[in-house]
């Protein structure tokens, strides 16, 4: 195989790998928010029931989760769903991002000033309004570097799709390693993932830097 | 007829069962200005805070311009229904001792931001409003900087005008020069005499006595959860009562 031809098959699941990624990220953000506000919950039935969600998801290998995620509907449901393996690695990958967001969010909310709330309150924001204009906005820019942190894990984490065999960059660079008997492929692939993430990086300043208008 | 704007009647209020106000009654009237001082720990805060629906009452009657807000049944205290809530909300305004900007925000946002999404406020409205505001404060070159950008002198000014920018009828301050370096408190309480020289009726938890003195039409004396005495400030200052004496002894020497 030519490396030109090795290029492009990685190429090709890099762009796999970006997918997951950003599906991930566009589930398990707002999916996270709303487990967080499971986790704080009043009533104590959503109270524990988050808790256990998040301690399950964070206390258990990811790649045991994709497994059980893929694998579950047929061997416990009899379900036969079909195509149904790219979207398993999305719900697998969601869930377990969305509990250790759920806590980032946790984090900032019970970090604000409950002063911020009474302001809100007094002026005449409802809940919604005091939560969505005064409280999540700060909120962000406190935790984006925790989410700066999970997103770059997130991007190494593409990788573990391989136990269910979808040809994303890290399961192709294997196959190819394999066949030509070349480390090659998995240093590219290694490159490509850097590559990745420097990007991810510089974005996430930006997004960061784009907050310090105010403190 | 006297205009009542705040009607309270036997406020009561415990804190795991240790009861901070102690059946208070305390009504005022349009354009009245009224001081409340006391130690530390008397309550002060509570009150108002009560006397906003920052905390729960567990007893007694409050209303606003004669529309009852919370009122007594079967020994609990009923909130009236959200909508009328709403309503009655929009009668009075909160400073508060840290004042409580919206860090996010711009000095002019902070003050549009609420009466366009909670007074229904056109932007146009709601800026000619802030930018009145900021000319009466002495801040109109201050729009467009962020709180931390302010001295705290400043930031207190414009959550004066925050609050003003709702028009409430009645407002409360809650110790406001308190988180002030001495030189700052100056600008502040010349902004309050300003209001009440346009007869804005104002609450006023104060520590600052000869401000009080001069600016209030009443003040009121708080000790553990009562009051202890109350009248005009030559009454309260000659006052024969004798922890009144003391109590603003320690403040004149
Ligand atoms: N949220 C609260 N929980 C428990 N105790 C409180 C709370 N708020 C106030 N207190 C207590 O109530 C009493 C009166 O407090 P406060 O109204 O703040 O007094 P002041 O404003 O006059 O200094 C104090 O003993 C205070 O510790
Ligand atoms: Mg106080």
């Amino acid at each position: 195989m030519s490396t030109t031809v090795m290029l492009m098959q990685l190429t090709k699941g890099l762009a796999v790998t970006a997918e997951i990624f950003i599906l991930t990220l566009l589930f398990s953000l707002p999916l996270g928010l709303l487990i967080s506000f499971g986790r704080m919950a009043k009533n104590p039935v959503i109270r524990n029931l988050s808790k256990i969600y998040i301690s399950i998801m964070r206390g258990t290998p990811l790649m045991l989760q994709l497994i059980v995620v893929y694998f579950a509907p047929f061997y416990v449901f009899g379900l036969k769903i079909p195509n149904y393996r790219f979207p398993a690695i999305i719900i697998a990958f969601a869930l377990n991002y969305a509990a250790y967001f759920a806590e980032i969010y946790r984090g900032g909310i019970e970090s604000m000033a409950v002063g911020q709330y009474e302001a809100a309150k007094v002026l005449g924001y409802n809940k919604s309004q005091t939560f969505f204009r005064i409280i999540l906005p700060q909120v962000i820019k406190r935790i984006l570097p925790s989410i700066t942190n999970e997103t770059i894990t997130l991007v190494k984490d593409t990788s573990l799709a391989f136990v269910l065999a979808h040809a994303e960059m890290f399961t192709l660079a294997k196959q190819i390693a394999a066949k030509e008997t070349s480390i090659m492929p998995l240093m590219v692939a290694g490159v490509f993932y850097y590559i990745f993430n420097l990007i991810v990086a510089t974005v996430m300043e930006k997004l960061e830097k784009s907050m310090n208008y105010y403190r | 007829m006297e205009n009542v704007l705040l009607q309270i009647e036997h406020m009561s209020k415990s804190f795991d069962g240790m009861e901070v106000i102690k059946d208070i009654s305390l009504s005022v009237k349009e354009g009245e200005v009224v001081s409340i001082i006391g130690p530390s720990g008397s309550g002060k805060s509570t009150l108002l805070r009560c006397a906003t629906m920052l905390e729960k009452m567990d007893g007694g009657n409050l209303s606003y311009l004669g529309e009852s807000a919370v009122w007594e049944e079967d020994g609990k205290c009923v909130y009236a229904p959200k909508a009328q809530m709403k309503e009655i909300q929009k009668s009075f305004g909160l400073v508060f001792q840290n004042f409580n900007l919206f860090p996010h925000y711009s000095v002019m946002k902070n003050i549009i931001d609420a009466p366009m999404v909670t007074g229904g406020v056109s932007k146009k409205e709601a800026v000619a409003r802030a930018e009145k505001l900021l000319a009466q404060l002495g801040l109109s070159d201050k729009a467009d900087a962020y709180p931390y950008q302010l001295s705290g002198g400043q930031q207190q000014r414009v959550s004066i005008a925050r609050a003003l920018a709702l028009q409430p009828k009645i407002l409360f301050f809650d110790e406001p020069t308190s988180a002030l370096d001495p030189e700052l408190t100056g600008e502040v309480l010349k902004v309050i005499k300003e209001l009440a020289a346009e007869h804005m009726t104002m609450i006023i938890v104060t520590h600052e006595m000869q401000f009080a003195r001069e600016l209030s039409d009443r003040i009121i004396f708080m000790e553990q959860g009562i009051i202890q005495a109350q009248g005009t400030p030559e009454e309260i200052f000659n006052s024969s009562n004798e922890r009144v004496g003391e109590f603003i002894g320690k403040f004149q020497s």
